[in-house]
């Protein structure tokens, strides 16, 4: 027993205060050995919050200097360049956080390098989410909430990088109040209520901070705590691995080793967003000057997050049609809201469309390898690809400029490139994860090719194949052969039409799709046969290295030398030797 | 062992057995021993490594507050790589940032060396609530439905729904006044303001900045400038707003006549020079990128390009409308005015425009 502190003491006697009161220890001894899975990757979801923490505490400070006003003032700050120049009083007050506050210039930095993190973040974390089918059943709930924080994330970011009213940013409330007139039947109206009026009036910044510092991120803030409940009461998927199963959780427990290394983790990315917000410039607003509404840079280019948007919008043929007299502007209806709505729509569904095909309705707690589920691997590559392919064509007079092309070429390439290169993803994906199915079920057949050549005793050359790792062997056997939905009967026996038989048949198609190509796992007992081959096949090579042992291991294997894979016609040939003689 | 002892009654097995931890390690799974668990030297470097690391976070909070006192913000350093930067942001960062990660990487490293790290197994539960719990909430919900009468009373059914449905709309039809009509627009439709600008016959032509009018002879062939009504800086005084000038802003271009292909009215240059709007048609970003040569004009936005001696007409991109171009003249001193407002809306299109 060891002994306790006066600090203890007095934290026991508080515990037991609490608990009296609220019933806390029975949730501690529930929670405190709470154990967690451990892998490189669950750490990114967790780059997300802290990112988002610091982006609130950051963001706190600066609405103590920041004024969220357009009221026009005369600049009299420490900025040289800018005095006695006219510009709003958002733009004024973040010039003095820059360059007349202490430590103003770092949390402004630190808010912006967040919330680009923050983003990063989750998108990252919703391709793992994605590859590994974490957001199979019982998780679509918090896969709906991700997709959800991750809009609101985007949100978040736009509306804050329009606060300063600087030049850029102007330009980029110009694009976006042109976006929503492009609205159908309410457009207009739509941006007249936004903005109090015509563009850019005097209202809209203090509008848009009361968006962007509590409507936003309150929303965030209860959508993540739900997020993490979820986590919680689900507890946290696990990749394959010994000992793991789909009933268990295999890892650390809360208390010390999660509280050290995730607490530890949190001042790990405060502390790098500090180091980066230090050091690298984000956001220079006093090089780009005040906003007006008829200057502009070349080169403009929005926050990454929003380079998939404008590229859209920079690629999208010239569409606008008249009828009766209304104006609809599919040149920029399409690209700026559809597109944005469908991407996020089937982002969000894909889980229930997932399900709804394979007809899976087991609970997932262990998590697929990308390769072992082809189709959707292909499906996240491909819809990543799209993606890729907007934020070039954000980026094409950068690389117009850069690499000295015709911005014309870019566009035009572009425009066709979004529809052919996704499918070529896909299939190029898919392929891909079939053929590292396919070396799964070598290697559990014949082990691992260990890269040493045995020349054996008759001239023929053999390489080494050695027996699969505990570990190794545990993630490989833990893909799942499902078998795609039987195809439905036009009639039952009685002949009754079956009436569902429309969907059922598209059903079984899309099944057949999405497991039909799968390399089948061998059977256990294959396993066991062929680890166990390539097992006598690492054995014989020490031997044969000391060649003074070579008469005892041609005695002790009969003379015959076992190769997996070739060892049907190494027998034959020594059949046909022995025959011979 | 901490004070949690619970009230009397209440101590169930308290110093009997020992508490459950509600886990248990992994059976089978090969778990090869640290340098740090077989080596006490070794251990005892990694908490002397640990607490190095605290120890610096704490000097570096120290040097933050120096640095904050001391470092003028203005002043600038030249550090390598980063080349000049300015000083006070960078120890801040520096030390802050220095700080932060220590106590971070310090935790971490005390949590990969010196506590256990053999993996343990806890079972997961069934998310499914036991068939129990379903059926006695199923049997609550019909009694709550037999006591509420929910069912039977049909009338206070519709009319709640009725009512819970109306409810909303005070909260959407406030929103009505986030647009208040100023004097100037009273009356006014947004797409009757989106049609007009400043411009009216006989507005001078002044150039932007320094709002000086414009004379044929000051612009020369394929020279380009901005411009503004010459009221527009009276205006904006009123108004305290940028709205004029988002609309009134052009540019004049001019070009030698023989060049001009076509325009949207009769004679609507004077001697070359062609005044068209500065706001792109896509999404009203400004355009000011000019090739003399092409008399191309290309939006830095979206790169939809117009070009000025073909009427304005679409060349590339994703504008769809030409840019309107604005009748111009002299006046009787020699000076560019307009001879009429746009003849189109200028910038975006909008639903109402046709």
């Amino acid at each position: 027993m060891t002994t306790t502190s006066p600090v203890e003491k007095a934290g026991g006697a508080t515990a037991t205060y609490v608990d009296q009161r609220i019933g806390s220890n029975k949730f501690l001894s529930r929670n405190l050995g709470k154990v967690f899975p451990d892998h490189w990757s669950f750490m990114l979801g967790e780059i997300a919050l802290y990112s988002f923490i610091v982006v609130l505490l950051t963001g706190v400070f600066l609405t103590l200097w920041f004024k969220p006003s357009m009221a026009e003032v005369v600049y009299d700050g420490s900025y040289v360049p800018l005095k006695g120049i006219t510009m709003s009083q958002a733009y004024q007050s973040t010039l003095d956080i820059s360059f007349d506050v202490r430590g103003g210039l770092l949390l402004r930095q630190m808010h912006h390098w967040g919330a680009l993190i923050f983003i990063a973040a989750m998108a990252v974390h919703m391709f793992r989410v994605f590859f590994t089918g974490a957001f199979r059943k019982p998780r679509e709930f918090n896969w709906l909430i991700g997709v959800v924080l991750t809009t609101l994330g985007l949100l978040a970011g736009f509306s804050g990088y329009s606060l300063p009213d600087d030049l850029l940013s102007g330009t980029g409330l110009q694009i976006a109040r042109g976006i929503v007139q492009a609205i159908p039947v309410v457009g207009t109206w739509a941006a007249f209520l936004l903005f109090d009026g015509e563009f850019p009036g005097t209202e809209f910044i203090s509008r848009l901070y009361g968006v962007h510092i509590l409507l936003i991120p309150g929303l965030i803030l209860a959508l993540v705590t739900v997020h993490l409940m979820l986590v919680w009461t689900q507890k946290h998927t696990q990749f394959p691995g010994p000992g793991r199963t789909n009933d268990n959780v295999v890892g650390y427990p809360l208390l010390p080793i999660y509280m050290a290394k995730a607490g530890g983790f949190f001042f790990v990315v405060f502390g790098i967003i500090a180091l980066v917000g230090g050091l690298v410039t984000i956001n220079p607003i006093w090089i780009f000057g005040p906003f007006t509404p008829d200057q502009v840079s070349a080169g403009s280019q929005p926050d990454w997050y929003i380079g998939f948007l404008d590229g859209a919008l920079r690629i999208m043929p010239n569409w606008e049609t008249v009828i009766f007299g209304w104006t609809i502007s599919w040149n920029i209806f399409i690209p700026a809201l559809i597109m944005p709505g469908v991407l996020f729509t089937a982002l969000g569904l894909y889980p229930f469309i997932e399900a709804w095909v394979t007809g899976d309705k087991r609970e997932h707690n262990i998590l697929d390898r990308p390769r072992n589920a082809p189709v959707r691997t292909g499906l996240g590559m491909m819809a990543i690809s799209f993606y890729v392919m907007l934020w070039i064509g954000g980026a094409n007079d950068i690389i117009a400029t850069a690499f000295d092309l015709s911005i014309n070429s870019i566009t035009l390439f572009l425009r066709a490139a979004i529809f052919i290169v996704p499918p070529i993803v896909f299939i190029v994906t898919r392929r891909t994860c079939l053929g590292l199915q396919r070396r799964d079920r070598e290697k559990l057949l014949h082990g691992y090719e260990s890269g040493r050549i045995l020349r054996l005793p008759h001239g023929e050359f053999i390489e080494v194949h050695q027996p699969l790792s505990q570990k190794d062997l545990a993630v490989i056997t833990s893909k799942v052969d499902h078998e795609p939905l039987p195809a439905p009967d036009k009639a039952d026996a009685d002949g009754v039409r079956n009436k569902k038989y429309r969907s059922q048949s598209l059903r079984h198609k899309l099944s057949v799709f999405f497991y039909g190509a799968n390399v089948p796992k061998p059977s256990a007992a294959e396993i066991e046969a062929g680890q166990h081959h390539a097992a006598h096949s690492a054995e014989i090579e020490a031997p044969l290295h000391d060649y003074e042992d070579a008469d005892e291991f041609r005695r002790a294997h009969g003379g015959v030398l076992h190769h997996p894979g070739m060892a049907e016609t190494n027998i034959e040939q020594q059949a046909e030797e022995h025959s011979g003689h | 062992m901490t004070d949690i002892t619970p009230q009397e009654g209440h101590d169930q097995g308290h110093g009997s057995a020992p508490a459950k931890l509600g886990y248990s390690p992994v059976a089978d799974i090969p778990h090869k021993p640290r340098l740090t668990d077989t080596d006490p030297k070794a251990a005892r470097r990694a908490e002397r490594q640990v607490a190095t690391m605290f120890l610096l976070s704490m000097l570096l909070i120290v040097l933050f507050v120096v640095a904050y006192v001391t470092i003028d913000p203005s002043s600038t350093v030249y550090i390598p790589v980063f080349g000049d930067v300015g000083a006070s942001n960078f120890a801040l960062g520096l030390t802050m940032g220095g700080a932060v990660f220590l106590i971070g990487a310090g935790a971490i490293q005390w949590a990969k060396k010196l506590m256990p790290d053999v993996e343990v197994v806890q079972q997961r539960h069934d998310m499914q609530s036991p068939r129990r719990a379903t059926a006695e909430a199923a049997a609550n919900y019909e009694r709550g439905k037999e006591e509420s009468g929910f069912a039977r009373f049909t009338l206070i059914r519709r009319t709640l729904i009725g009512a819970l449905v109306l409810f909303p709309i005070p909260l959407v039809v406030v929103l009505r006044d986030l647009w208040t009509a100023s004097p100037a627009e009273a009356g006014k439709s947004p797409a009757d303001l989106l049609s007009e600008t400043l411009w009216t016959k006989g507005s001078r032509i002044v150039s932007d900045g320094t709002y000086l009018p414009v004379k044929p002879a000051d612009l020369p062939v394929g020279g380009l400038v901005s411009a503004v009504p010459a009221d527009l800086q009276e205006v904006e005084e009123a108004e305290g707003n940028l709205n004029a000038r988002t609309k009134a802003a052009i540019i004049l271009v001019r070009m030698d006549p023989e060049e001009i292909r076509s325009q949207q009215g009769e004679g609507w240059d004077y001697q070359g020079i062609l005044a068209y709007s500065k706001i792109c048609t896509h999404v009203g970003c400004p355009i000011a990128l000019y090739e003399q040569r092409t008399h191309h004009l290309l939006c830095p936005c979206h790169q939809s390009t117009f070009d000025l001696a073909d009427s304005g007409n679409v060349v590339f991109g994703p504008a769809a409308r030409r840019m309107p171009q604005l009748q111009i003249g002299v006046d009787e001193e020699g000076y560019l005015v307009a001879m009429n407002d746009f003849q189109e809306p200028v910038g975006p299109s909008f639903w109402e425009r046709g």
